[in-house]
């Protein structure tokens, strides 16, 4: 937590975007969150991620539930849209948002208790009626703001600060949202934003229900021996499927990958994902086998992150319901009232 | 630098770009700390100690400090440290009862100084509480040297000079004023352990044109000009004048012509605007005063109808550079300039003279006639007779002269305590955390955006009558509070514990000027592209961790840190501090 407000000075040599913004007009106001925190590591892959998407702010919502993961829409993104709505109901919030007004970008920030407990069934209908939007869960295996109780995402055998041992199951977000239908699904890490940013680029440009289940060490009470949750224990356990570059169409591909180990992902938008493969055998649009391969890795103790899977052709609830191109908050009187002239040919129809 | 290596006190003397740009290399974070608490008489005491005449710097200094400020490099104005320097002065109580005490017993050393400049001031300051018996020689009635005679008073009170040559004569420094040194033979055979010369460059350079010696009565060198005005022998100059050159003399000249009757008052210079040797403020004031600066224009002849002087001819040049960046004036061809005038001010330089110095006494001098002197223990080839200021390398500022001598005293103690004065002692540092709790800081940390504020002046229509009264007015306490904000703490440094580090990227996140980046170790050449905002400035240096967990290392760039402390409040484990630096010179007695 800090008092004092960040300095206004940026460096003299800043990179500007296509906006001619830089990063740090993508902040917000400064966190108030613990030092050290992953969720600010999270909130900065997002502000990047916006930045060198040349997002402008104002065309971004941000809703969140409760929960130190959701307090974070306010340290970033400070000229967009932003909800902060009750527990767990985020989803239904942001449903809400998106029907009626398709056009925004569509940004969930929400945590282990706000999604796989409270808000588990908001959760799992959001992703089920293939909202288009990004679902960002901040996942730190405890209850930070009530002092580190173990959450659902817990994994059993994992210990507190004082030693107390878990010993129900953990729920695996991952694994949910694959079932769910989820059609961008991913598992990441605060502390590793080379992997992250492009991750949060290629789900913001994913037209569909987009997951990206975070790690997010707690540095106040799930960052010792036996939590499952801290960095030294992620890293050694980390088990990257692959990783990704997202290139929009104004950067053209110029690594030099080996063919036999990169994955060229064309998107329906002209964008694609540059795959490289961590595991060959890995296939990011089996469906069947990324739910094997979770349940198996995690049997082994061991985190797979990455881009877990990935429909190319999704489609989302606007499409499912048919509505009209333009956002429904735009259509006015006119478009939404037939007349009385229409209403006497009806009431004819049916005499 | 390596940030697990034991931290050499070099580094993080640079870090403070102002203090190590200081030839005293005067702790000017601190002091500006202090000035902005209120503790004016602290912040006067930490300048005297480093830089002995605060009073007469903060109005006078050439500010070496402040082209080096890191809030130039942030914003575009450096912070005003030498008007705040001033402030100390005008605001501090009455600290004579701080400044050392005489020494009770001497220590049977005797040593002269010749001349009673700054350099010769320093070493008499730097030695008298030590014990040693200084004898300081000027022609002169009072101390001060150049500083009383060729500084004009409207830009130097005459009451600062004497308020501090008497903290340093007070000392117990037997003044032997009005007494002209004419052989150092002499004062070497009265048996001193060590002498010290600090006579300055007393010797106004001439201009060499037709015309010169038959007008000669309204043609006066500059630095013997400002003397006699300062004395009082000069009360009025013409109409209209013509200074000569492009230094501080000549802005000193020409601001000085308009206060004794110079109505119409032009500066000509050979060389262009910007490449003039004054500082860019000094200039600004002359132009203040109405005074226009005419330049590539060089001097080819002097007019005069039978002696008296009526104007001066200029050809018209420009300036060309060869491939290795030399400049030669190249005459444009256009017809001459005549400029016509009354009196003219040469200002076009000043050289060494050393008449008084025999030599066969074993004193070796270079092919410029320059003695040798050892540029860090200001020795020369007489084992027991050092240089110090202008004598020594030729006109620099007061603050050089000061540096200077606080080297020759250093060197004079070693001399006289028998220890091998080629040997020079290590600086020594020391840090203290600035950390209070979890979010504070015994310094404050805030970042002001305070632009640089200007130091109001007097107006012209009463500067410009009367030649005594002070042009600057100095700034108040509100505005010196307002302007010492703007520092940046540059001594409160970043220290990193690598063994601490748990690599939450926290730090990196939260630095407003993207200097922290975790990646793969590498050459620094290497490094500095890979950093999130690429390392540009070769000038300043790249701290560099150990390996950590990951095998990556931290590396910062020095070069736009505000020293916010925002990573060290961010981290989590302390592996970040702010501790304040300080440094331990060698000085005489320390």
């Amino acid at each position: 937590m800090t008092y004092l407000p960040k300095p206004k000075f940026r460096h003299p040599s800043i990179e500007k975007n296509a906006l001619g913004l830089t990063h740090r007009d993508y902040e917000g106001s400064i966190s108030t969150l613990c030092a050290g925190c992953g969720h600010d590591s999270i909130s900065s892959a997002i502000m990047h991620a916006c930045f060198e998407l040349d997002l402008p702010p104002h065309r971004i919502a941000k809703l969140s539930g409760i929960g130190c993961s959701s307090k974070t829409p306010t340290y970033f993104l400070g000229n967009a849209h932003g909800f902060n709505s009750v527990h767990g109901r985020m989803p239904s919030v942001l449903t809400g948002a998106n029907l009626a007004n398709k056009d925004l970008i569509y940004l969930g920030v929400s945590g282990d208790g706000d999604s796989a407990s409270i808000g588990f069934g908001q959760f799992a209908h959001s992703i089920r009626r293939g909202v288009n939007m990004v679902y960002i869960v901040a996942n730190n295996g405890v209850y930070g703001l009530t002092k580190g109780q173990f959450s659902a995402t817990s994994d059993k055998g994992a210990k507190l600060k004082k030693g107390a041992v878990n010993t129900d199951d953990a729920i695996d977000l991952v694994t949910m949202a694959i079932h769910l239908g989820a059609t961008f699904v991913a598992r990441s890490f605060s502390g590793d934003k080379k992997q992250l940013v492009p991750l949060i680029k290629a789900a913001i440009d994913h037209k569909g229900p987009a997951f990206i289940d975070c790690i997010s060490p707690c540095v106040a009470f799930n960052n010792h021996d036996g939590s499952t949750k801290s960095f030294d224990y992620v890293r050694a356990h980390n088990e990257a499927v692959n990783a990704l570059d997202f290139i929009t169409e104004r950067a053209p591909i110029t690594a030099d990958y080996d063919p036999g180990q990169t994955q060229q992902v064309k998107l329906h938008d002209g964008t694609s994902i540059l795959l490289r493969k961590m595991n060959a055998d890995y296939d990011i649009h089996d469906r069947v086998a990324a739910i094997n391969y979770l349940m198996k890795h995690d049997v082994a103790g061991e985190i797979p992150t990455g881009l877990v899977y990935l429909e190319d052709e999704p489609g989302d609830m606007h499409d499912r319901l048919n509505t009209v191109d333009r956002p429904l908050n735009e259509l006015s009187d006119a478009d939404l009232v037939p007349g009385s002239a229409a209403l006497a040919k009806i009431n004819a129809s049916l005499r | 630098m390596r940030s697990d290596q034991v931290a050499p006190a070099d580094y993080f003397h640079k870090v403070v770009d102002c203090q190590w740009a200081c030839p005293a290399h005067t702790p000017v974070p601190e002091y500006i700390r202090l000035i902005a608490a209120g503790r004016y008489g602290d912040a006067y005491m930490i300048n005297w100690q480093s830089n002995v005449f605060p009073g007469i710097l903060g109005r006078t200094c050439d500010r070496p400090c402040e082209p080096a400020c890191r809030r130039g490099r942030v914003e575009d104005e450096p912070v005003a440290i030498c008007r705040l320097k001033r402030v100390a002065a005008d605001f501090k109580e009455d600290v004579r009862a701080r400044m050392p005490v005489k020494a009770e017993k001497k220590n049977g050393k005797r040593v002269a100084c010749i001349g009673a400049g700054p350099a010769s001031l320093t070493v008499a300051r730097d030695l008298s509480p030590l014990g040693y018996d200084v004898t300081v020689f000027d022609s002169e009635p009072k101390a001060g040297g150049f500083m009383r005679t060729q500084i004009p008073k409207f830009r130097l009170p005459e009451s600062v000079i004497d308020e501090e040559m008497s903290y340093v004569l007070d000392l117990g420094v037997n003044f032997r004023h009005g007494t002209r040194v004419d052989s150092l033979k002499g004062v070497i055979d009265e048996g001193y352990d060590a002498i010290f010369v600090g006579t300055g460059a007393p010797r106004g350079r001439d201009l060499d044109v037709p015309g010169r010696a038959e007008a000669a009565a309204h043609i006066h060198l500059g630095i013997d000009w400002l003397a006699n005005v300062a004395f009082g022998h000069v009360k009025k100059i013409s109409k209209r004048v013509i200074v000569l050159g492009g230094g501080n003399t000549a802005m000193d000249c020409c601001r000085s012509a308009r206060r004794l009757g110079g109505e119409d008052v032009k500066v000509v210079v050979r060389s262009g605007f910007e490449e003039m040797k004054a500082s860019p403020w000094e200039k600004e004031d002359a132009m203040h005063e109405g005074i226009p600066i005419l330049n590539y224009l060089v001097p080819k002849e002097v007019k005069h109808i039978d002696g008296r002087l009526t104007g001066m001819v200029f050809e018209k040049v420009r300036a060309e550079y060869d491939a290795k960046g030399r400049r030669s004036l190249i005459a444009t061809g256009e017809p001459d300039t005549l400029i016509e005038c009354d009196e003219v001010l040469v200002a076009v330089g000043q050289e060494n003279a050393f008449p008084w110095i025999e030599r066969d006494i074993g004193l070796e001098f270079d092919k410029w006639d320059m003695p040798k002197v050892d540029p860090v223990t200001y020795r020369s080839t007489i084992p027991n007779v050092f240089f110090g200021g202008d004598a020594a390398f030729g006109p620099k500022n007061i603050i050089w002269a000061v540096a200077h001598g606080h080297g020759a005293a250093f060197s004079i103690d070693a001399l006289c305590q028998g220890r091998d004065v080629d040997v020079q002692p290590p600086a020594k540092g020391d840090f203290v955390s600035q950390k209070m709790g979890i979010h504070e800081w015994s310094y404050d940390s805030d970042i002001s955006l305070q632009r640089r504020l200007k130091v109001p002046l007097r107006d012209n229509a009463v500067a410009l009558t009367d030649i005594r009264v002070e042009v600057e007015l100095g700034f108040d306490t509100a505005r010196a509070l307002a302007e010492a904000q703007r520092c940046l703490n540059c001594d409160v440094d970043t220290i990193f514990t690598t063994p601490l580090c748990i690599e939450c990227d926290a730090c990196v996140d939260i630095c407003p000027m993207d200097c922290i980046t975790f990646t793969e170790d590498g050459a620094e050449p290497d490094l500095r592209k890979r950093l999130n905002a690429p390392a540009l400035n070769l000038t300043q240096d790249l701290y560099v961790s150990g390996q950590l967990k990951t095998k990556r290392v931290m590396v910062k760039d020095e070069d736009v840190c505000l020293h916010c402390g925002m990573c060290a409040e961010r981290c989590p484990t302390g592996a970040w501090d702010m501790q304040k630096f300080s440094i331990q010179l060698p000085r005489a007695g320390a």
